[in-house]
């Protein structure tokens, strides 16, 4: 047993109202800079609709993630090793920045500088990549948004299989949901398998997956190889660029900028202790919906004192392990089983879970649309078909899915028996297999939300990992080169001058 | 001036090369790249790219091989001045139109398509401009060369190279006599050796081969000064 620790992420997508906050302000931190404004490391997908970049679910057509050989071993889906390095000089697998949209701008200035004209002056879009100006915004960011666009291409979403997806085209039938989506810091990333340079890692204390810019040549592997194209090209400085988990912050115990500003407080976060010695056995479990308990079975008890002890001896300090134990990641997915990882059959083994939404089925069964189930709604005829969530959290398989919507249904039934009947009903509970005191720990943690009960952060150990002594008058956090900008002055070696994140606040 | 371009000029090329690549790894990691365009363009760049780089590599090794091996070891293996030169033609000049119409292809793609040129610096232009000046130089060789298969003008820039090597200081007065297209091919040669550091040329120090033999696919970094072992 190995065991590292790793801060993991849940979003409880029955709460989010679709409102990019988090987007917005993750790009406000990390990506808006010449080479990335067409990267979202955080954005919020209206589902059903392909996603951004197009299609990305579909690794038929984009070859991510791995695939299990004849022989049970893992590779990445883009092929071995020397299959990478084969494509090193022209990509197959790569999107073009139209799979994402090509970045625009508008003539602002125009407005104002415009001659006396018979019509009003427009602001009109202009590339941001050649700076010419563009006729036609064909594609942008979210331009699925609301269930933009003819369902006829929304329906394209990977996540109908297996489904008479017609009917759901039809205005009465019709279902959406909100997907925010960022780097899934996977126990076993395909991202770091792809990357030639080795310049992509993980980070033993914390998870975190990160690119090292000065190690980064730009192979652009990583790319095709995230299965959730969660890698972005920076065009402008030639490097792969993805989401940090806002490092910085979570280093000092604070939420990522995303969980932060959440306004519906969807985001959990918190330690999850994990068997390292164990992924390479959990990836590779044969079918692709024994992964998703394949996943669960390398999480480890933080409450196991053979666990505590072996945490222990691997370095994980003592306040990681009393942080794991009050882990709302590990009760939503571990105690109550409500929360997923997503698309579980990419084998990466993401470490970012969804709680699936539950919204639209109480809407209907309110209305008497629904057949109900005694006190509850049943889960089978919901507006949002079970095959639906299923195919995007556990491969296809309906159980786990239905459980978990059920002890929601039967959280609201029991806390609204409680509070407005004033009647305490064990049946529901028991029903789904919780008892009181769980369903009033759900209720606390996904209902009420709390602040300290949503993010369980405990700082890192810095004392333990560097000598402060060597950091005297240092640069903290920079865009590589040491302490300059990751330009020279000269520009001897050409660089454009690179504006990092902490010289754009 | 011929003892400046062939005697001395080789020296202040390869130490710009060495000195300078170390400079630029070592000050300005960051800038170290590929610097691909395929995100924003996938027209013309998978198939140009490819025909470029595998015809570069192909003569890259021809020349290495064919021009830094002591004449004394093909003399020793029995391979003719004659049977080499030829070899060197013909594999040269299929890699060479290889490579020639990739580079034109690429050329062609950076200068005209609107995005991948807004995002192409000078030095870009310059130097796939200069490369394929080089190539359409070592393809005009090719006739000459077969104008005379004995391999005594072979062996002469064989000659001069493994004299430069080996601080001959007589090196330039081998090639005293050669055609001039080869001594314009040999100055275009050492001026991309002058300019390589300057240029996105230097990914080429990171062909990322150690990756075949990388243990396993994943990679965990500690920061810890004492890691536990296992």
């Amino acid at each position: 047993m190995k065991v590292r620790a790793q801060i993991g992420m849940v979003l409880n997508l029955d709460k989010c109202i679709g409102c990019h906050t988090c987007s917005v302000t993750c790009k406000n931190v990390w990506t808006s800079r010449d080479g990335v404004e067409y990267a979202w490391f955080n954005n919020v997908e209206t589902k059903p609709g392909i996603g951004y970049p197009k299609d990305w679910e579909n690794q038929k057509r984009w070859n991510g993630g791995w695939v299990r050989t004849k022989s049970g071993k893992l590779q990445p889906k883009q092929g071995a090793k020397w299959r990478i390095l084969a494509n090193i000089f022209g990509n197959p697998d790569l999107p073009e920045i139209d799979d994402f949209y090509e970045p625009f701008d508008f003539d602002y200035d125009h407005l104002k500088s415009a001659p006396e004209m018979e019509a009003f002056p427009t602001a009109r879009p202009r590339s941001r990549i050649s700076g010419q100006r563009m006729e036609k915004i064909e594609w942008g960011p979210n331009w699925e948004e609301i269930l933009g666009g003819e369902f006829e291409k929304r329906s394209k979403d990977y996540n109908f299989e297996g489904i008479q997806k017609d009917i759901y085209g039809e205005y009465e039938n019709t279902f959406m949901m909100y997907l925010p989506r960022l780097c899934e810091h996977c126990l076993n990333p395909t991202c770091v398998a792809s990357c030639p340079s080795g310049a992509i890692y993980k980070r033993e204390e914390d998870g975190i997956v990160l690119i090292d810019q000065e190690k980064c040549r730009g192979w652009r592997m990583c790319v095709s190889g995230c299965p959730y194209k969660k890698i972005y090209y920076n065009w402008e400085s030639g490097k792969s660029e993805k989401c940090t988990f806002c490092y910085p912050r979570i280093e000092s115990g604070l939420p990522t900028v995303c969980s932060e500003t959440c306004v519906g407080r969807i985001r959990y976060l918190g330690v999850m202790l994990y068997d390292a010695d164990k992924i390479q056995e959990a990836a590779s479990a044969a079918g692709e919906q024994d992964l998703y308990d394949a996943q669960l079975g390398l999480f480890l008890d933080p409450n196991d004192p053979e666990v505590q002890a072996a945490a222990c001896k691997e370095g994980v300090p003592h306040d990681w392990i009393e942080a794991a134990k009050k882990s709302p990641v590990w009760k939503m997915a571990m105690d109550w089983k409500i929360a997923f990882p997503l698309h579980p059959e990419y084998r990466t083994l993401p470490m970012v879970w969804y709680i699936p939404p539950l919204s639209p089925i109480q809407n209907a069964a309110e209305a008497g649309k629904i057949g109900v189930d005694r006190e509850m709604p049943d889960v089978k005829s919901l507006r949002i078909p079970v095959r639906y969530l299923a195919n995007m959290l556990t491969a296809g398989d309906e159980a786990p899915v239905i459980k978990a919507l059920e002890r929601m249904l039967a959280m609201r039934g029991y806390m609204r028996a409680k509070t407005v009947d004033g009647v305490i009903d064990l049946g529901i509970a028991k029903r789904v297999g919780l008892d009181p005191l769980d369903i009033e720990e759900m209720y606390k943690i996904m209902a009420i939300a709390d602040y300290e009960d949503r993010f369980v952060v405990p700082t890192a150990h810095r004392e333990a990992v560097e000598d402060a002594y060597d950091l005297r008058s240092g640069c903290g956090f920079t865009d590589g080169n040491g302490c300059s900008s990751g330009s020279s002055g000269g520009k001897l070696f050409g660089s454009r001058k690179a504006v990092t994140p902490t010289e754009a606040f | 001036m011929h003892e400046f371009l062939f005697g001395t000029y080789p020296y202040i090329a390869l130490t710009v090369l060495a000195i300078g690549s170390i400079a630029r790894y070592e000050r300005d990691p960051f800038t170290w790249k590929s610097s691909s365009s395929q995100l924003l363009r996938r027209k013309q760049l998978i198939l140009g790219s490819i025909l470029f780089h595998v015809g570069v590599l192909i003569i890259f090794a021809g020349h290495f091989f064919g021009l830094l091996t002591p004449i004394a070891v093909f003399d020793a293996l029995g391979v003719g001045h004659s049977e080499k030169q030829l070899m060197a033609a013909v594999g040269g000049g299929i890699a060479g139109v290889m490579a020639l119409i990739g580079g034109l292809m690429l050329a062609h793609r950076r200068l005209s398509d609107p995005r991948v040129r807004a995002r192409t610096t000078f030095a870009d232009t310059a130097i796939i401009l200069i490369l394929i000046l080089q190539l359409i130089l070592g393809l005009a060789t090719v006739p000459i060369s077969f104008e005379h298969l004995d391999g005594v003008e072979m062996a002469k820039l064989m000659a001069w190279a493994n004299g430069i090597f080996i601080f001959d200081g007589n090196a330039a007065s081998y090639i005293e006599e050669v055609n001039i297209i080869f001594k314009a091919h040999i100055v275009l040669g050492l001026t991309i050796f002058l300019l390589f550091p300057f240029t996105r040329l230097v990914h080429m120090l990171s062909a990322p081969v150690r990756y075949l033999w990388r243990p396993g696919y994943q990679i965990v970094r500690t920061r810890k000064q004492n890691p536990v072992k296992g």
